[in-house]
């Protein structure tokens, strides 16, 4: 699949000197959903305002559909759309007249079934002559898609879509994604809820101080980094950890009765036949066996410490 | 050229000047009327004719000069820095949008909101005194520029404002007293030689005088000297704003 975008060696630096991002390389290819993940003050926001044109940064290139996005910013800018993360709205515009204008300001000509469609699909048709003060922040969310979504763009940057919306919304807004890129809209999210770019990214990135410090499919990562750990109940409780299983790393709960072992899923062999084989042998009776894997917080949360670290000793 | 983004920006601005029609310009007609139960009744009727002029009508090309050269300033200031201020400037700047083309939508709009008020003053002035119109094409003239300079200056405020009452700053402390000491209300004729001459340094006395010649065919100054000085006012914005925005100062990072 070809590529959508492609970031080369973007830099950007700020008036005070801080800098913000720092030689980042990135390619996204056409109809993926893609995450970017950081904590606070990463860079995400930066990124996306850099290719999107509200922000210029210093050295490097950004192509959108093989074309500069500033030697050609009127093709790249037709077919880019963004979400703030704010709720920047004009409050005493109308739903309807917001959508209108941003679908102007991209250069296209009025559509007024298009718009109607849209506003439709966005759950806004009923509010499209309410005032954008009388709306509640969910539905402001949903606005500020509409007009994202205006001009039809190819390519949708949602910058925290789903920032301090309740629960319910923001499995609306995952359907609202997941519909909009079937519908062949390449997405790219930047969050720090993990749990949403589980839910809805084919490939994440982390951006930690300005720098991409991982870019990997989703599944591949947590499979890569992930680390599993399986819990074996005992029918009876042990005080020790002895015999056969004390060459294996178990730990014990305060039960005395689940005994714990975590392993990598990317090594060669897990021995997990052969632990059981040994819980056997030292006459334990298994109640019962669960696994846990490593979500994506927590992979995200090591990569980061530990890039926090590299920093540190650098 | 990209016209759909420059209308969008234009209605956009005129949908708010609609909203708010009845502050807009009862604002400009209860003052022109109180400046004209004031200088035009009150103390007009001690003064005697101005080149010919009774002093009522004398007074309206420099009460029209106000109010265009205000209302431009704070409608583009105001037009350009409230998206500023909600950050609602993101989607302009993401848009597919020159500089120019961004200037053309805000600076259009303001002016074109002056020439409605301009054009209700002199329809206001009309109940209170005569108002002849010698060479409307000369007046449409010098209207049109004047909206558009004043309005390109006032678009300068809102990029570089940074409150609401940076917006008022420059009109209060320097365009009213401009206005004021530049002719409005006198011929600088009526001063003495030295105040004659630091009146020349005035800019605002030449668009004044052009304008008031363009009504009556009387003037303080050359009828060049007021094109010349307006447009070159017109082009020191036009600079301003295109380095302002090269350096993407203000409005992006």
């Amino acid at each position: 699949m070809k590529n959508i975008l492609e970031i080369n060696n973007v830099t950007k630096f700020y008036k005070n000197s801080v800098k913000a991002l720092e030689n980042v390389n990135l390619n996204i290819k056409e109809g993926e959903i893609f995450a970017l993940l950081g904590p606070n003050g990463a860079g995400k926001s930066t990124l996306i305002n850099s290719i999107c044109g509200i922000v210029n940064f210093n050295t490097g290139t950004i192509k959108i559909n093989n074309m500069d996005v500033i030697k050609n910013y009127r093709n790249t800018r037709k077919i880019t759309g963004i979400v703030p993360q704010e709720l920047n709205l004009e409050s005493f515009e109308t739903v309807w007249n917001n959508v209108n204008y941003s679908r102007g300001l991209f250069g296209k000509k009025p559509d007024h079934n298009y718009i109607e469609k849209l506003l439709k699909q966005l759950s806004l048709w009923d509010k499209k002559d309410n005032k954008i003060k009388e709306l509640s922040g969910g539905m402001k969310r949903r606005v500020l898609i509409a007009k994202a979504l205006s001009h039809q763009p190819k390519l949708l940057f949602l910058d925290e879509p789903t920032a301090s919306v309740d629960v319910e919304l923001r499995k609306d807004m995952w359907d609202v994604v997941k519909k909009l890129n079937e519908d062949g809209v390449t997405i790219i999210l930047t969050t720090h809820y993990i749990e949403e770019a589980e839910e809805l990214s084919d490939r994440v990135a982390v951006i930690n101080d300005g720098k991409i410090i991982l870019v990997d499919d989703k599944d591949k990562l947590i499979k890569k980094l992930g680390e599993k750990t399986i819990k074996i109940e005992l029918f009876e409780p042990i005080e020790k950890i002895n015999g056969n299983l004390s060459k294996y790393n178990f730990t014990l709960d305060q039960t005395n009765k689940i005994i714990s072992h975590t392993y990598n899923l990317n090594s060669n062999t897990t021995d997990i036949t052969e632990l059981l084989n040994d819980v056997k042998k030292d006459g334990y009776k298994i109640k019962d066996i669960n696994t846990e894997q490593s979500s994506l917080e927590e992979i995200f949360i090591k990569l980061i410490q530990e890039n926090n670290n590299e920093l540190v000793r650098n | 050229m990209n016209w759909y983004g420059i209308k969008a920006i234009y209605i956009h601005e005129m949908e708010r000047f609609r909203r708010t029609l009845f502050q807009s310009l009862a604002s400009p007609i209860i003052t022109t009327s109180l400046y004209f139960v004031v200088f035009g009744s009150a103390i007009g009727s001690r003064i005697t004719e101005i080149d010919g002029i009774n002093y009522g009508s004398y007074i309206v090309p420099g009460m029209i000069m106000l109010t265009i050269l205000t209302q431009s300033i704070s409608n583009a200031s105001f037009a350009f820095y409230f998206p500023r201020f909600t950050n609602t400037i993101y989607e302009i700047l993401a848009a597919p949008l020159s500089s120019f083309e961004i200037v053309l939508g805000f600076v259009g709009a303001a002016a074109s909101k002056s020439l409605i008020i301009g054009c209700v003053i002199i329809l206001t002035a009309n109940f209170f005194v005569d108002v002849r119109i010698d060479h409307p094409l000369l007046m449409m003239f010098f209207l049109i520029l004047t909206s558009i300079t004043f309005a390109l200056f006032g678009f300068i405020i809102g990029m570089y404002a940074e409150g609401f009452e940076g917006l008022q700053i420059i009109p209060i402390l320097v365009i009213t007293p401009l206005v004021f000491l530049g002719g409005s209300f006198y011929s600088i004729n009526m001063l003495p030689e030295f105040w004659q001459k630091i009146s020349l340094l005035n800019p605002v006395l030449y668009l004044i005088s052009g304008f008031r010649y363009s009504f009556y065919e009387v003037s303080d100054v050359s009828l060049f000297t007021s094109t010349l000085t307006i447009l070159t006012i017109l082009i020191g914005c036009i600079i301003f704003i295109t380095y302002t925005f090269s350096k993407g100062y203000r409005i992006k990072d």
